[in-house]
């Protein structure tokens, strides 16, 4: 056990800026991935809870289904089976697409619970001074529904970061894609169990700083409430 | 004279429930209105309708003459656009039993924030209106306050400077004392009766019988969703002609 640590070490040259790399190319794709979540996230959400069906059903119809099907399966629909229809696009962008589209259920039904979760009376009383109800939603409703969002964004963004592991399977440099590559390299095969060790390490430098914000934000929560 | 608000054979049903069932009322400018009435009987509800915060099933109502939330194309009644709608709510206060006061606002952005968002006064100008109304109701250092540091009666008075602000030409009031602790309950029928006695057209859903007395220049008893009689305050309160208002009457003075 002791000399892979010493093998580790000789490596370590070759491995961290490799894994390094990855983890900016983890934190890029989950960055871009939530934005397009987030952004999408409010379009789905807002259709979910309009009155009309015709823009209720296919939302809920789209929540189901990205939900309801793994993201690997529909990140490969979005990288393999659209370049089949001559839409081509890098893995990363792939990635970025897909995880986003993915995230947009799970975004979408925390902003639809956090809006849901504001008392009809807030509308109410914004409807009767006479705001429309677009702008009752952005000036009442959406500020107050954010401090309840925000834990479970967070939360979201967690399990974001870890998803961004399936990618590596579209070749995206990302850090699993790296640390395997890492590993096939013929003469680190000994040591993969190390790899992937610092691959966890990797990915906890980045969840467990998002984990104290969701607890703080829990607490603030329950202070304002 | 025309009146400010009519109402025509208003009806309104949920599902199979109808709740109001044909109501029909003129409220002169200026005229104090009293609704009372047993709990489920259909005042709140009538309230809403009002300004259209419930559509109502059937009926019409005017105020100053104009359709609200309808108006009338080739002949046929059509439902308001959301804009339309907000325009004519703005001219219509109303203060909730519950306040419903904004929690992420203060005392101060509370009675700004229709100014600013709904007349698109600048900043300055809709603070100053709202501190000017906060003065009014007596909370002008409870400005910078967020409602949970108020007490039930400071925010109530925070929600009729809200509605005041707007210069309603109606102010629909809805039981906007019985949520409150009983020591609470003076100082916000204090300033409802400066609003009185300063000529607004006013209409309340209240069991407060004696301050109903002393500021209405008119009260109607509902029941079942039907206006069951009306008259001025001393007939109704003293001397009331139909059996269901007797014993509504006992009931409140017994409590
Ligand atoms: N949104 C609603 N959906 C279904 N029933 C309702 C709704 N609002 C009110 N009701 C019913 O209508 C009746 C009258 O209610 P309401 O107008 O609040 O009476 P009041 O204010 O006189 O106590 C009650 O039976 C109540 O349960
Ligand atoms: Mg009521």
């Amino acid at each position: 056990m002791p000399e892979f640590w010493i093998k580790m070490w000789e490596w370590w040259p070759e491995i961290f800026p490799v894994l390094l790399r990855a983890t900016a190319m983890t934190v890029q794709v989950m960055i871009g991935a939530l934005i397009v979540a987030l952004i999408l996230g409010m379009a789905v959400a807002l259709m979910r809870i309009s009155t009309f069906k015709l823009l209720r059903y296919p939302a809920l119809f789209y929540t189901d289904v990205m939900r309801g099907t793994p993201a690997l399966v529909q990140i490969f629909i979005i990288y393999f089976g659209l370049s089949d229809l001559g839409i081509e696009f890098d893995p990363v962008s792939a990635a970025i697409i897909g995880l986003g589209m993915n995230g947009a259920a799970y975004v979408g039904e925390i902003y639809r619970a956090g809006i849901e979760a504001i008392h009809r009376g807030q509308v109410e009383a914004a409807l009767s001074l006479g705001m429309t109800p677009v702008r009752a939603m952005r000036y009442i409703i959406l500020p107050q529904a954010l401090r309840l969002m925000l834990p479970p964004l967070c939360n979201y963004a967690i399990l974001l970061v870890k998803d961004t592991a399936i990618i590596s399977t579209i070749a995206a440099p990302e850090i699993m894609f790296e640390a395997r590559r890492l590993v096939q390299a013929t003469f680190m095969y000994s040591i993969s169990g190390q790899i992937y060790l610092i691959c966890a390490g990797f990915y906890l430098a980045l969840t467990l700083p998002l984990s104290q914000v969701a607890k703080r934000l829990e607490k603030a929560k329950e202070r304002w409430r | 004279m025309k009146p400010l608000l009519r109402i025509v054979d208003l009806h309104k049903s949920f599902g199979t429930l109808e709740v109001l069932a044909g109501i029909s009322i003129d409220v002169a400018r200026g005229e104090k209105l009293s609704i009372i009435g047993p709990s489920g009987s259909g005042k709140t509800t009538l309230l809403r309708c009002i300004n259209y915060l419930e559509k109502p099933t059937a009926g019409h109502i005017y105020v100053d003459d104009k359709l609200i939330g309808e108006k009338q194309v080739n002949g046929k009644f059509v439902h308001l656009s959301d804009r339309e709608l907000a325009k004519e709510r703005a001219e219509i206060g109303f203060v909730f039993q519950r306040f419903n006061l904004f929690p992420h606002l203060t005392a101060l952005d509370n009675v700004s924030v229709a100014p600013r968002r709904v007349l698109g006064l600048e900043k300055r100008d809709a603070e100053e209106r709202a501190l000017a109304m906060l003065e009014k109701v007596g909370l002008a250092h409870k400005a910078g306050e967020y409602p949970e540091r108020l007490s039930g009666g400071q925010q109530q008075r925070v929600a009729i400077a809200r509605v005041l602000v707007m210069q309603p030409k109606l102010i629909l009031l809805d039981e906007a004392t019985s949520a409150l602790d009983p020591e609470l309950i003076g100082e916000v029928l204090k300033v409802i009766r400066e609003l009185a006695e300063e000529g607004r057209t006013m209409i309340m859903v209240t069991h407060e019988i004696p301050f109903a007395e002393e500021i209405s220049d008119r009260v109607i008893f509902m029941d079942d969703g039907k206006i069951v009689e009306e008259g001025p305050p001393h007939e109704i309160f003293s001397n009331p002609t139909h059996e269901r208002t007797r014993v509504f009457l006992r009931q409140i003075i017994d409590r």
